[in-house]
């Protein structure tokens, strides 16, 4: 079931856009729209492209071809630390954490931006409450955590920019089943206080259970969209799992 | 002489020999933080990094043995010429070539270092000039300590503290380790990957400066002063663990101590060349470092 | 067929170099053209290891080893440098292998394994300072003399001997290079640059070729030593083995080009000629200024040439598959 508010204005929007890297494109013509509010997955068998449409739209990756829009501004090629100045932040595939940095400094790292660091105080609070076990560990090494903590860091570590785009990157990537459904619990919550989601995964049925609308992604191409309660029952499940 | 016979017949002369070891490394560990700052954070090797050590050195002997300022003020200069050769270096030499092979890195600085050492040849010979200082040589239970390599010492631990400080408690030092961890993912937060590049070139660069002053009363300095020292430099931070700041700092220390007891035991250059092949041995048993974490 | 052809018609051109009448000048002619094949030799023999990754910093090493060897043998036990060769490369290779094998084992490779070289070559070289007693320490060794023109000895006044010789010894080096780029081992080795794990579960026996390279690399490094040593006949460990030769080595290789046969040639000839004009234009007075010229030139080749200047020309003319894909060295 899709929970969360009505979707509102266009937030974020790619046309066209074609992108690989040096002589292999991994994206072709790729158009993709997330409103605000809205949570939106891509999913799509391994290889298909996932990983760097979200590098793309944060700013890791130029676009050979096509345009990218934020909130009407366009982004197009711009790089990655100005993205996150202007409010999406990226929660990459396998977290990249600062495994030597503790908890508490790798979130004083994701408030890196003079903006974000203003308001310090009041974002890890909200961190804090949204993952309490974060502030029982937040002198703790970040590479001693167990791997949903590890999770919940990195999202918490987004969080820290005061995004209003969040991307997450194969969110439940290496956890157990029991963890993933703790954390897809706690991304409705992140989604319930504001913020818009745009989510790459490979547990399809879970994702869906938890966004708006979703993408299918094959071989660099956009093969299917829709409402996710639709899609959950049609041959896009089925689909998405090809090749896994 | 070997170092059997020192151990039994001249005690005192091997613990001198360690204590000036002790005091040898400190400031080793200073260059050799250093270079490891900025290889953590660029995965560059700078070989040219002792030479522009060797730069700051000129300028102090010229500020205060020729020009007569307050050794202080020299020192100050000559910290001051470190921040800027650091930024310099990475403005124009690394900036342009951060994603070439690796291979053309090390040759981009080698080059500069040719041309460091040359320009400093034509300028200056290759005549040893040295400050002069009447700083007393202590002595501790028979054991002969120059003051100025205490002083050295001292001072060098102090900068190291700093650093330390500088690392863990202000954002920018933290975000300097974090982008020695993952330098892709702190752009991901905000940062301007160039801006942390230029502070870790300029502290990398400070540093020098500092070891340069604390050199400079110790040696006398000449265009291959980096080639005495650049070497030994890389092995230390290579035996620590390249990026390993901790693992340095204990490196240096063992490195130092292997020179001076071999110096005395054997030769100057036996100490080197122990130096060198145990270096070459701990890669072997660890070679990431005597440091590395499990891979 | 056409680069054929003008090859055949230099080569013929540099072979007729000591026939033609320069006046005073054919001395020091040949002089400067006989360092720039065995320099070049060296060169070649290095760029076996740098175009597959293995970048190392102390080629020295094999040049003082592979001197002081030769030097050694004939000063002291009078043994000809024919077979004191022999006993030269071996020690270089068994050197190489000594510090290779264990960094093959041990998966030290990139900046670690240039910093290891460059331990070695340091260690030669202050060893061959520290036992001064017999190899001269910082003064160095001078080759005892055996006359105006002796085989034996290797040792000719009239260094139109030692020009074709020190051709032949380039010739072979470009052979041996070529050979090396033919045969199976190459492919090999380039799929071990791109991905050693790849190649190894192909089943290509990763350590034993890059041990092979190594070895093939140091035992020529180490026989254009001797032959240094030979024409020179004085032979010095900073001369030698400090790393400002292995530097220059490689310096020379990369200007010139690294991935093609006559690249270290190309970039062999030009330093040594750019350092050879500058020693005559600025005379004694200017000390240090051709090396200040070298470092600002390699300085500004790497940031605008990295291919080199043999390699860039040759992109140009030629349309070859990407050698580089060896060159994105693995660090």
């Amino acid at each position: 079931m899709s929970p969360g508010p009505a979707a509102g204005a266009t937030m974020l929007e790619l046309r066209g856009i074609t992108a690989g890297y040096g002589a292999f494109t991994a994206l072709w013509d790729v158009a993709l729209s997330v409103s605000a509010g809205e949570a939106v997955a891509v999913v799509g068998p391994n290889g298909a492209g996932k990983t760097t449409l979200l590098r793309v739209i944060s700013g890791v990756i130029a676009p050979g071809a096509g345009t990218l829009a934020f909130e009407g501004a366009p982004l197009t090629g711009r790089p990655a630390h100005e993205i996150v100045a202007h409010g999406i932040a990226h929660v990459p595939e396998g977290r990249r954490l600062f495994p030597g940095l503790t908890v508490a400094d790798n979130l004083k790292m994701g408030a890196f931006l003079p903006s974000a660091r203003k308001h310090f105080a009041e974002s890890v609070e909200r961190v804090y409450d949204l993952f309490p076990v974060l502030k029982e560990r937040r002198l703790q090494r970040a590479g001693s955590l167990s791997g949903g903590e590890q999770q919940m860091l990195a999202i918490g570590r987004a969080l820290m920019s005061r995004p209003k785009l969040i991307l997450l990157d194969e969110p439940s990537m290496g956890l157990a089943p029991v963890m993933v459904l703790r954390l897809f619990d706690l991304i409705r919550r992140v989604r319930a206080e504001g913020y818009t989601i745009l989510v790459v995964e490979q547990n399809v049925r879970q994702v869906l259970k938890l966004v708006d609308r979703a993408y299918l992604l094959e071989v660099g191409r956009i093969r299917m969209e829709g409402r996710a309660d639709e899609l959950q029952d049609s041959d896009f499940v089925r689909k998405a799992y090809v090749g896994l | 002489m070997s170092l059997v016979d020192l151990v039994v017949n001249n005690p005192l002369l091997l613990a001198e020999a360690a204590l000036n070891g002790l005091l040898l490394g400190g400031v080793l560990a200073l260059l050799a933080l250093g270079l490891n700052l900025i290889f953590g954070v660029l995965d560059i090797v700078w070989i040219v990094y002792v030479d522009l050590a060797m730069l700051c050195m000129y300028l102090i002997y010229f500020t205060v043995q020729v020009y007569g300022w307050p050794l202080l003020l020299g020192a100050a200069a000559g910290i001051a010429l470190g921040v800027v050769l650091g930024l310099a270096v990475h403005l124009l030499i690394i900036t342009p070539i951060l994603n070439s092979p690796p291979v053309n890195q090390l040759l981009a600085t080698g080059g500069l270092l040719f041309f460091i050492q040359s320009f400093a040849t034509f300028l200056w010979t290759t005549d040893h000039k040295t400050v002069r200082l009447s700083l007393p040589t202590l002595e501790f239970g028979g054991m002969f300590v120059s003051f100025s390599r205490l002083i050295a010492f001292g001072i060098a631990v102090l900068v190291m503290i700093g650093l330390y400080l500088f690392l863990t408690r202000t954002y920018i030092g933290t975000a300097i380790r974090a982008v020695s961890q993952d330098r892709g993912a702190m752009a991901l937060m905000g940062a301007n990957p160039q801006r942390v590049y230029l502070v870790t070139s300029a502290v990398g660069g400070m540093l020098a400066g500092v070891a340069a002053a604390l050199l400079i009363i110790q040696y006398s300095v000449h265009p291959f002063f980096g080639a005495a020292f650049g070497p030994i430099t890389f092995m230390i931070c290579v035996l620590g663990g390249l990026g390993n700041m901790f693992g340095a700092f204990v490196a240096a220390f063992i490195m130092s101590e292997i020179i001076s007891i071999g110096g005395v035991a054997w030769s100057s250059e036996m100490g080197y060349v122990i130096a060198f092949a145990l270096f070459i041995v701990l890669m072997f048993i660890r070679p990431g470092g005597i440091f590395a974490k499990r891979q | 067929m056409i680069t054929r052809v003008l090859g055949l018609a230099l080569l013929a051109a540099v072979a007729l170099i000591p026939l033609v009448p320069m006046g005073g000048m054919s001395q020091y002619v040949l002089h400067v053209v006989i360092q720039i094949f065995i320099w070049s030799f060296i060169g070649n023999a290095w760029s076996l290891m740098g175009r597959f990754g293995l970048v190392s910093l102390g080629h020295g090493a094999f040049l003082g080893v592979g001197a002081y060897t030769t030097t050694l043998l004939w000063n002291f036990y009078g043994l000809t440098p024919w077979l004191g060769v022999f006993v030269a490369v071996a020690a270089a290779v068994a050197v190489a292998l000594v510090v290779a094998y264990p960094c093959s084992r041990f998966g030290i490779v990139g900046h670690y394994f240039a910093l290891v070289t460059l331990a070695m070559g340091e260690v030669i070289r202050l060893l061959l300072i520290a036992e001064r007693d017999w190899t001269g320490g910082s003064l160095g060794l001078t080759l005892k003399s055996a006359g105006d023109a002796s085989f034996l000895g290797i040792q000719y006044t009239d260094k139109r001997v030692f020009y074709y010789g020190a051709m032949v010894v380039w010739l072979l080096g470009l052979w041996v290079w070529h050979r090396l780029d033919r045969s199976m081992a190459r492919a090999a080795m380039e799929a071990i640059g791109e991905d050693e794990t790849a190649a190894a579960s192909v089943g290509i026996h990763v350590s034993r070729f890059k041990l092979g390279v190594t070895a093939l690399s140091a035992g020529l490094t180490a026989f254009g030593g001797v032959a240094y040593a030979q024409y020179i006949a004085y032979v010095n460990p900073e001369t030698l083995s400090g790393v400002g030769v292995s530097l220059r080595i490689v310096f020379a290789v990369v200007l010139g080009g690294m991935y093609s046969l006559l690249g270290p040639t190309v970039g062999t000839a030009l330093t040594i000629s750019l350092s050879e004009y500058l020693r005559v234009k600025f005379g004694v007075h200017y000390i240090g200024m051709a090396e200040t010229i070298y470092g600002l030139a390699l300085v500004i080749f790497i940031i605008f040439l990295p291919a080199g200047i043999y390699g860039s020309l040759r992109g140009l003319f030629v349309r070859k598959r990407r050698a580089p894909a060896a060159a994105r060295a693995r660090a």
